[in-house]
This record gives C-alpha cells, structure tokens and sequence, in this order.
C-alpha cells in the first residue's frame, strides 16, 4: 500500500478507571491543527470495557470521529491486549499520523505498537508540525523532497538538545507527546463524533500478564499543570528556607510555588514541585521565574507559558531569552516588595 | 535461571552537555558512564542472583569503548560480557537498535530480560519494549520488587498515581527505575576478575534472523530533520538598570496591563 493511503490524523484516548485523560483532549487539540493543515479528519481511539459512554465527549473536544474497542479484556491498562488492539485499528484504518500521549501507559504501549505495525516513534515529543522532509531540499534533488510530513520536535540529552524527527518512508507517523503541552479546545457539547465500534476479536496469548492487585496511592495534592499561576524559583533562591519569600508572593497573588531540577537536588522542594524536561510540563497565564538560570531542559518545561517574568541577578543567563518581562536584580529585595504592593493593589480593588 | 541485563554507555548529561563549534556534541569532552537506570536493572539482576541463584549476561551494543561498562558490570558481579559492536550498525534509531538487539539475543538461553526504563541521552524509553516485541515477549515496564515464583515473575508496576502488582511468565522482559534500588560499589577482587575475562564481541553476522534493511541508519524508520542547542528567542522587553523599587512597580505595572491584578 502506498503511503498517501494513510490518511487521517489518530490519537490514543487515554482512559483510567472509566475516566478520559486531560492529556486525550490536548491530542485531539493538537491533531485538529495538524488535520487542519493537511485537510484530513480527527479520530480518536478509545480502547477499553464499558467505554463507549465516553466517546460523545471526545467529540465535544474536537474529534471528528471515535473509534471503540469494547473488550472486557481491555478492563484495566495490560500491555499485550491494548497493543493488540491499537494495532488493529492502525491496521484496519490506516492512519498517516497516529498521536499518543507520554504517560506512563503511553511510554509503554507506544513502543509496543511502533515495533508491532513496524514504524517509527518518536518520544516525548514538545512540538509538532506539518513541513517538508528534509527542511531544505539537497541542492539537485529537489524532486526527493517530501511534502505534508510530519516533524516532531523534542529535547534530548537531558533536555540540553533539541532534535526534530521525521519519519518519511513509514505509516503511520508515530509520536508521543508530554502531558500540559498541547492546548485542548473549548468543550462544545453541540459537536457530534461519528461513533464507530471495532471488534478487533482480541486473543490471549503468552504476552497476557496477570493482574494480582491494583494499589492505589495517596499522592500529594499539589498539581503544579493545574496552576494559572506558578511562583518558580531556582538555584539562586539559596535556601529551603528563603523559599518562604516566593511563597508569600505566591499567596498574594493566587498562585502556587514551583521550582527547578537544582532546588530538588539540593533537598529544598519535593519533586512534584520541578518543572523542566525531568520534571513537569506546564503553561500557566503567569509564570514568574525567579534566581532560575533558564538551562534549556527547565526552558522545555515552560516555555509554552502566556506571560513569563523572570528575575536573575546575572544579566547574561538564558532565561531571559524566553522571558516576556526581565528583570535584573536581587530576588531578596524585589520579591518581598512585590508581594507587599500585590497585596496592597488587591486591597484597594 | 539466565538473566541477560541490557546496558548502554552514555555521556553523563548530569554536569552539562559539552558542544562542539558546529553544533554536534562533543562526546569526547564528556565522562562516558552506564546508563543509571540500566545500572539500576544490573542491581535488580544481581540481587535475584544473590537470592535465587543465576547466571547474570550483561550485553552492550555500542562502539568497541563500550567495553568499558562491561568491565564495570562484570566486577560488579555479572558473569558474562557481549559487545555488539559494527559499522554497519551505527545510527540506529529505536526501532534498528532493538532489533539489533533481540538479533544478538536470539542467540542466549535467558528466562530474564532486565533493561533500564530509558538512558539519559535519549531518553526514550522505547528500546526495552521494542526488544520484548521482537522477540514475542511479555513486556513489564517500571517495575519494582521482582519476584520469582515458580516459571513466573511477580512485579510491581509503576503508574502516575498507581502500581499494579502484576505475574508474568518467563521468559519475559522487564524494565527498571534508578529511583528503585542503590546499586553496588564494584568490589577490588571483583574488578581484578572483570580486567581478566573475555569479552565476547559480536559484529553484524552474529546477529540471528535480522535483515540487513532493519539495521543501523538505513533501517531506521525515523531521521533527524533539524538538531539544536539553543532556545527559542521571545521578544521581550529586559530591564538591566532598575532599583528593586523601580522594579516592583514595573512588574506591577505589567501585572495591570495583562489583568492579572
């Protein structure tokens, strides 16, 4: 089969006890773009046992279509079951992009389908777009140069690199992409998904593993993605105990403290606070960056943000390339300031 | 039991990326090191050694420097060392470099696979899963506390907000976090024996059932279109030369025009 045959843009429809994943709505955001640009459709792919109450939701976010696997051996997330089934879907319906989120189930069952359909995967991915392959057609062969192809963009190296992949001569073009990157549009409940249902008749196998027990944790409530507002601070806030100041500032403002890779390895915030390529991926309205230097595996975890204002005592450091508003100066002397004005201008209102 | 240990020599990305005038990495200037997580499935390989008895393979596809973490490896208490090591193999994404190794693997008696979940230069994640794939394997990712029992595997598999305690059979593949376990110090008599063995080298023909089409950059489905070091610029505004008053204002400034205060 050719190439051009694949059509369509997919994304995997993450679901967890019966629930859709954010991370589904901000592929199906994603995919509308992409699909947008190659004049092709959305289809969701939601894969579970008693999910089909949840496919109209998929379409209130944007997707044009949803594709159901219904399989009671598809009850909780096993690897070999659900890569079967994705697998037959790839197969069946042939998509040119097929797009799943970077999760802990996505990281597991994305290599397993990529290797099954044999193409390629590209991990992680921050970015992606519709360009051609190469970038730039090689001086005399022109006619070689591939159009509409998909070209997804990721850090590497510790998030000290930036690599863009294509995947010109397989289908689908596969990614998985970092939760909190993509944006998912508004839920519009007047849009009606095509609701298809698939038997891809699912058989056990050696690969079958056995559930013995599902342990549930009790996670710490912080959940920086969830914030509109992140007080973040680096190395240069000095202490554990100076991350007080940032706290205050984040109280009076409304937002909620987080903090770079340093601050975690040096023991002063927990790791659900960091954001960066190891940490968390956000896009707050405000994000205040304050005594952080701006490595670029932080800049990958933040650079999506609306507004982002940083505060650094070294004029020459990175972040202040990413920033909207910079300021150069001592974060000891500012922040404390800034939140007695904050609170003063919230009082008069 | 037969428990094969994928490792992979990887810059340590810990202390900065070093680069070279035009932009590619300069590895040569970088501490060459065994992939934390990989050395954390090492340490899980040699614990069910220590508990259940077994022979303990540690393999590595790389260039013939790669030696170097075998040798680590073996003085840590692995038996054996592979090094896949050949031209032809060289820029092999995910998909050409797992196949390359479920190629070496077809040739081991192994119930055990043990890879680390993802090294620190690429962090993909993928190989792992890719290797159970080929070699028509279960696949247990994240895991923690192995246990064997029997012909199975019992592990506890990590999730965002969840583990699951899962049973397998062997042979099966699993992946493992350098969170989970603090590996071993290479001990003095242990690093004696590992400068002694052999090494096995294994090239392009060793490598069983595998066409040449799937190998290195040729057989690698995904090609790099663009690679770069630096940032995007934005197009802010930066102000050098404020007193901390003059800038608590402009940043109150700004916090009006955007109505966030």
């Amino acid at each position: 089969m050719a190439l051009e045959d694949y059509k369509g843009v997919f994304i995997y429809a993450q679901q967890v006890d019966n629930k859709i994943d954010n991370i589904a709505y901000e592929l199906i955001g994603e995919a509308t773009r992409l699909a947008k640009d190659l004049d092709t459709t959305v289809t969701a792919v939601l894969l579970g046992s008693g999910v089909k109450d949840l496919a109209p939701s998929l379409g209130y976010y944007g997707a044009d279509r949803v594709i159901v696997v219904d399989d009671p051996k598809l009850e909780t997330y096993r690897t070999e079951p659900y890569t079967q089934a994705l697998a037959a879907v790839i197969n069946e319906y042939k998509p040119e992009i097929m797009l799943v989120g970077a999760t802990a189930i996505g990281r597991d069952l994305g290599p397993r389908v990529s290797a099954r359909v044999k193409t390629g995967l590209t991990a992680d991915c921050t970015s992606l777009e519709i360009n051609d392959f190469p970038i730039n057609a090689i001086p005399g062969k022109e006619d070689e140069q591939k159009h509409n192809q998909l070209l997804m963009t990721r850090p590497a190296f510790g998030g000290n690199t930036i690599a863009t992949i294509a995947c010109p001569d397989n289908r689908p073009q596969m990614a998985t992409v970092r939760p909190g990157v993509m944006k998912k549009l508004a839920e519009d409940t007047s849009k009606q998904a095509e609701i298809v249902e698939f038997n891809p008749e699912l058989a056990e196998n050696n690969c079958y593993v056995e559930i013995l027990e599902v342990v549930k944790e009790v996670k710490n409530t912080v959940n920086i993605q969830d914030a509109k507002i992140l007080v973040s601070g680096g190395r240069g806030v000095g202490s554990k105990e100076n991350f007080k100041i940032l706290e205050d500032l984040a109280d009076a403002i409304g937002g909620q403290v987080s903090c770079s890779r340093a601050v975690v390895d040096n023991g002063w915030l927990a790791k659900d606070y960091q954001v960066g390529q190891t940490g968390k991926t956000v896009r707050p309205n405000l994000y205040f960056a304050i005594g952080i230097s701006g490595a670029i595996q932080h800049v990958a975890g933040m650079e999506e943000s609306d507004i982002i204002i940083a505060i650094n005592k070294d004029e020459t450091a990175p972040i202040f390339d990413v920033a909207t508003y910079g300021i150069v100066g001592d974060l000891n002397k500012i922040v404390p300031k800034l939140t007695e004005e904050i609170k003063k201008a919230k009082a008069a209102k | 039991m037969n428990i094969v240990v994928c490792i992979k020599q990887v810059p340590d990305t810990k202390g900065g990326v070093v680069f070279n005038p035009d932009g590619t990495l300069n590895r040569a200037a970088m501490l060459a090191i065994m992939n934390p997580d990989d050395k954390a499935g090492l340490e899980a390989a040699l614990r069910l050694k220590d508990e259940y008895g077994a022979h303990v393979t540690v393999l590595t596809m790389g260039l013939p420097k790669a030696e170097e973490v075998l040798r680590e490896a073996m003085a840590m208490g692995a038996d054996e060392g592979i090094l896949v090591t050949d031209r032809v193999l060289g820029g092999a994404d995910t998909w050409a470099t797992s196949t390359t190794i479920a190629g070496a693997i077809r040739n081991l008696d192994y119930d055990l696979i043990i890879t680390g979940r993802q090294a620190i230069d690429g962090d993909t994640a993928q190989v792992g899963p890719q290797i159970a794939e080929h070699l028509g394997l279960p696949v247990l990712s994240y895991t923690q506390n192995i246990k064997i029992e029997g012909e199975s595997v019992i592990v506890e598999r990590q999730f965002d907000d969840r583990y699951h305690v899962l049973k397998a059979q062997m042979p099966c593949l699993l992946t493992a976090l350098s969170e989970l376990n603090e590996p071993r110090y290479m001990t003095p008599g242990g690093i004696f024996d590992a400068l002694d063995k052999e090494i096995t080298v294994w090239g392009r023909d060793n490598l069983k059932d595998v066409d040449d089409s799937d190998l290195g950059l040729k057989g690698s489905p995904t090609k790099i279109a663009r690679a770069s070091d630096k940032v995007r610029k934005s197009d802010g505004e930066l102000k050098a030369d404020l007193g901390a008053d003059e800038a608590v204002s402009y940043i109150v400034e700004k916090l009006t025009e955007n109505n966030i205060i």
